[in-house]
């Protein structure tokens, strides 16, 4: 919808020599990564490797200690994080992060109005805002939740509200996308649902994705990034991450001893 | 929530309150309840105005009556120029100034205001009140220090043989502004900004990434409010004739969150109850007791700890059971419950009226409470209100137990017969 | 020379009242996340608790007796009160607390008029302490200051070497973390809440004296301690205690001068000065002097 491309050529997103602390614990160091348009790009690593905190960085939650932050070739380092969303880029949250006293519909419409240029506006009545109405009646078909438009999100179900901040991140038609965990705490069959809703909405658009379950990571992503204590170790298509020993050793490998002592 | 040309409950809504409106006075023609009635009216927008803040912004001010004190004291200059010729202005519209005035107020001071928000926004917009108000007595060429400005709303010639001089022509100017900005600030609510101030009041981290700077949508919502807390100002500043420090004071300021949260801040129509109940309290009960503002405060604490929706909760919340045909049950609970809370004011203000006759000390202990006549020195009627207040309370407790039982009960029905 | 020295002393008394104050509401600020409006009423009842047991047996047992009162009566606020609105939020506390002002300002006109109360200086601590070039300097003032400061000292002992005191130091640097301990604590919820108010209370035993006991004096000292705790940062100690003096000091100097400056002298503007400060951090520096957290 809103695509602004930047510089020809230039990636998606991209970080140069990020870094990032928290008083004098480093959290991030020095991670440098290049996301091209169009890419679906996942982030993964052990429990406090930095994935989250990456996130905050990319989308201005958190400001970075050093290092810069790129989208489309422009640089988005330090602009506050509505900022960022008006240059077209859009984030989900790990923990649901929704408005909770407000139905599904008005949700939707909340992420929508900023996009359709309603901006702050006091003359015009929202709900006779036919082009508003007609993209979240779309978002709602997409995320598949238009049976339950009138339904406060704070009664949803957990798989609906987990597909309702995807609707809301994706409501303003951001050209890159950021989920947090899409599938995190579902069930199997809820989650080959959220795949196919992600698979779907991010048609065409830019997708980073921090995920843990390594099937959805393996069956969604174009490229995958390894992040070890603050640090990426490898970057590369799912087989040559599959295959690269360093990963297998550093995440792969505690994984399978999780699993084994589990 | 879908688009509906035209609602018809609503206009039969906005209908109904027009027509009260304009029959009010017919009913009520003391000057007594004329008088209480335009107090009404200027207090409505000003609570109205007031829950554009707190209710729908998520912003709890302590210095509201600034923008509505400043806009009165614009006005009344304007009213004064206009008293000698020196300016043109129709005194219907001299509302506009005061609130074009509170507008302006309201981007100078909300810029600083709303730069933070929760109860940090709270405290700073108690320190902007109070740097208002010593700025009003350190300036006494323009604000007329402690004695404040007066005006004669009197000026040029009648038109069409109204003068604004009798209080009756000066209700249906109020009651004319009152209307329109219910409308106004209704219509304000469906709005962009409006359904925005709401997201920002849930949830502004979220608000900040669907593109929304949450600083300005608090901004631009208090700029808003404060227009209509000008128009209060300015229609108080022609009803009184008089604005004095006291306008731009922490009790104004306080008065119109008390008014504001006891009708109920969730709801659009609460804050009008509130201004009805809360302008009841200050011209009615003030004439009976000196005690009032006690017994405003307990009713206040009673609504935070017990009823944060306010009265239009209390109301609201019976509409289901009514519509079930279930009211029926509760009535005998409820009015048990009544009884009960009757006996422990009734001792609650006795001894309240015995305190306060105790520490005058210019008049004797000699009293009359509802053609009771005792002596507050003695002890009888202290056992005697101690005892209906005891007495009360416990009741109350019994009371309230089966108020809940009961709706319980009925609430567990209705759930069950949901889809 | 003669009246800067004396000045800033006065200057420096009021500023420890000051942090009296702020110090109180700063650390219920920070254990519970309550704004206590109310905490200037705390302060108002110390004074006149103290007047009316100084009256019948004298100042020495009320500076013990009227902090306890008020403390008890903090904690009976805390139980019965703000236990029950904690589930509908913070503003719902500050609205809570906003109330019990109200009501306790009424409540004073009640039981001891509109007017002011003769609670006096005790006659042990009426006289000059000692003299600086040709000034005297009031006991009472450095009783004040001594008071204040042993008031600090114990405070420091408490959040240094007792549980409790490391609970609410906790509190301070990491507030998620006892946030989580939430319903755990209710207990020291309540002590710290009525610690709050027992220490405005014995502010007011040595202020009501020192300046005047009347029904105003809660609405005349609040919004100034909320002053200072957000020109010294929400919820910093250090903040409140450098922003306390601060202020303490530019008050007593600007009624004090008679430079004027359009017509109105700095004594005439001095009300407004707190407020005008306030303004202009929050323009300059959002956060307040000592302030980490965002509002």
């Amino acid at each position: 919808m809103k695509d602004q491309p930047g510089r020809a050529g230039a990636p998606a997103i991209e970080l140069r020599e990020v870094y990032k602390s928290f008083g004098s614990t480093k959290i991030i160091q020095g991670v440098s990564l290049a996301i091209a348009n169009g890419e679906r790009h996942a982030i993964i690593g052990p429990n406090g490797a930095g994935k989250s905190t990456l996130y905050n960085l990319i989308s201005g939650r958190f400001p970075v200690t050093s290092g810069t932050v790129l989208l489309n070739g422009e640089d988005i380092t330090g602009l506050k994080p509505f900022e960022i969303n008006r240059k077209g880029l859009s984030r989900s949250f790990q923990v649901t992060n929704i408005f909770h006293n407000m139905t599904v519909y008005e949700n939707i419409r909340c992420g929508v109005l900023w996009s359709l240029g309603y901006r702050y506006s006091f003359w015009h009545r929202v709900n006779g805002l036919r082009e508003v109405q007609r993209r979240a009646q779309e978002v709602m078909e997409r995320i598949g939740l238009e049976k339950r438009r009138n339904v406060h999100a704070g009664v949803l179900t957990y798989a609906e509200q987990r597909a309702l901040e995807i609707g809301v991140t994706i409501a303003g038609g951001a050209g890159a996308i950021l989920l947090d965990e899409p599938t995190a705490g579902m069930s199997r069959s809820e989650t080959a649902r959220a795949v196919e809703l992600v698979r779907s909405v991010t048609e065409g658009k830019t997708l980073i994705m921090v995920e843990h379950d390594m099937g959805v990571v393996f069956d969604l992503a174009d490229r995958i990034s390894v992040l070890v204590y603050g640090e990426i170790i490898a970057t590369g298509k799912p087989e040559e991450i599959r295959a690269n020993p360093a990963v297998q050793e550093a995440y792969l490998g505690a994984l399978h001893k999780e699993a084994a002592s589990a | 929530m879908t688009y509906q040309p035209l609602n018809l409950g609503r206009w039969i809504l906005w209908g109904t309150t027009a027509l009260v409106f304009i029959a009010a006075p017919q009913v009520f023609s003391s000057s007594f309840a004329l008088t209480m009635m335009t107090q009404m009216g200027t207090m409505i927008i000003f609570a109205l105005s007031y829950n554009m803040l707190l209710g729908q912004g998520g912003m709890l001010s302590f210095g509201h009556a600034v923008y509505s004190g400043l806009g009165a004291y614009i006005t009344v200059h304007a009213l004064n120029l206009v008293g000698k010729g020196a300016l043109s202005i129709a005194l219907p519209l001299l509302p506009l100034i005061g609130g074009l005035a509170g507008l302006a107020f309201g981007v100078l001071f909300g810029y600083v205001t709303t730069r933070r928000a929760g109860t940090t926004f709270a405290l700073i917009s108690l320190g902007v009140g109070e740097m208002v108000f010593a700025c009003v007595l350190m300036f006494p060429g323009f604000f007329g220090g402690e004695a404040g400005v007066s005006t004669n709303r009197v000026v040029g010639q009648p038109f069409l043989g109204i003068s604004f001089g009798p209080a009756i022509q000066v209700y249906y100017l109020v009651a004319a502004w009152c209307l329109a900005c219910m409308a106004a600030m209704f219509a304000l609510t469906q709005t962009p900004l409006g359904r925005m101030a709401n997201a920002v009041r849930d949830n502004p981290e979220r608000a900040e990434f669907v593109g929304y700077n949450t600083q300005h949508v608090r901004f631009l919502q208090l700029v808003l409010s404060s227009f209509f807390a000008g128009v209060s100002g300015a229609l108080s500043c022609v009803n009184f004739e008089i604005v004095s420090s006291e306008n731009v004071s922490a009790i104004r300021s306080g008065g119109v969150l008390l008014a504001t949260f006891i009708g109920g801040v969730p709801f659009f129509f609460g804050p009008i109850v509130g201004a009805v109940v809360y302008i009841f309290f200050v011209v009615a009960l003030s004439g009976f007791t000196k005690a009032w503002l006690l017994y405003l405060g307990l009713f206040f604490l009673m609504m935070v700890l017990y009823a944060p929706g306010g009265i239009a909760s209390l109301i609201l919340m019976q509409l289901p059971v009514i519509r079930a045909r279930r009211f029926g049950e509760l009535a005998w609970p409820y009015c048990l419950a009544a009884v009960a809370a009757l006996v422990a004011m009734c001792g609650l203000i006795g001894i309240v009226e015995m305190v306060y006759r105790l520490s005058d000390v210019s008049g004797g202990t000699q009293m009359n409470l509802a053609g009771l006549g005792f002596d507050a020195r003695s002890a009888p009627p202290w056992i005697a209100f101690g005892a209906l207040l005891g007495a009360g309370l416990a009741a109350l407790r019994y009371t309230t137990r089966l108020v809940d039982a009961c709706w319980d009960a009925i609430q567990t029905d209705l759930l069950a017969k949901q889809p | 020379m003669e009246f800067l020295l004396v000045q800033t002393l006065n200057g420096i008394s009021y500023g420890l009242l000051l942090f009296m104050l702020s110090s109180g509401l700063t650390l219920v600020f920070s254990l519970m996340g309550v704004l206590n409006f109310a905490h200037a009423s705390f302060y108002m009842l110390g004074a006149y608790f103290a007047y009316q047991v100084s009256t019948t047996i004298g100042f020495w047992p009320a500076l013990a007796i009227a902090p306890v009162l008020v403390g008890a009566i903090g904690m009976l606020v805390e139980r019965w009160g703000l236990r029950t609105v904690h589930r509908y939020g913070h503003v719902a506390e500050l609205l809570f607390t906003f109330g019990l002002a109200y009501l306790i300002e009424e409540a004073v006109h009640l039981v001891w008029g509109r007017s002011s109360v003769e609670y006096r200086v005790p006659p042990d601590l009426d006289g000059p302490l000692f003299t600086i070039f040709t000034s005297q300097y009031p006991i009472y003032r450095g009783f004040m200051m001594l008071v204040s400061v042993a008031m600090l000292v114990s405070i420091w002992l408490v959040l240094t070497r007792t549980r409790i005191g490391l609970v609410i130091q906790a509190a301070l640097t990491h507030p998620q973390t006892v946030e989580a301990l939430g319903h755990n604590v209710p207990r020291v919820f309540m002590l710290v809440f009525g610690g709050g108010a027992a220490l405005a209370g014995l502010a007011g035993v040595i202020g009501g004296n020192a300046f005047v006991t009347e029904p105003g004096m809660a609405a005349a000292v609040g919004p100034i301690i909320f002053v200072i705790v957000v020109v010294g940062g929400m919820g910093s100690l250090a903040g409140a205690f450098i922003a306390s003096l601060l202020i303490g000091c530019m008050q007593t100097f600007a009624v004090s001068l008679d430079w004027s400056l359009a017509g109105i002298t700095i004594a005439q503007a001095a009300p407004v000065l707190p407020y005008l400060l306030m303004v202009l951090l929050l323009i300059f520096r959002p956060k307040g002097l000592m302030g980490t957290r965002e509002g």
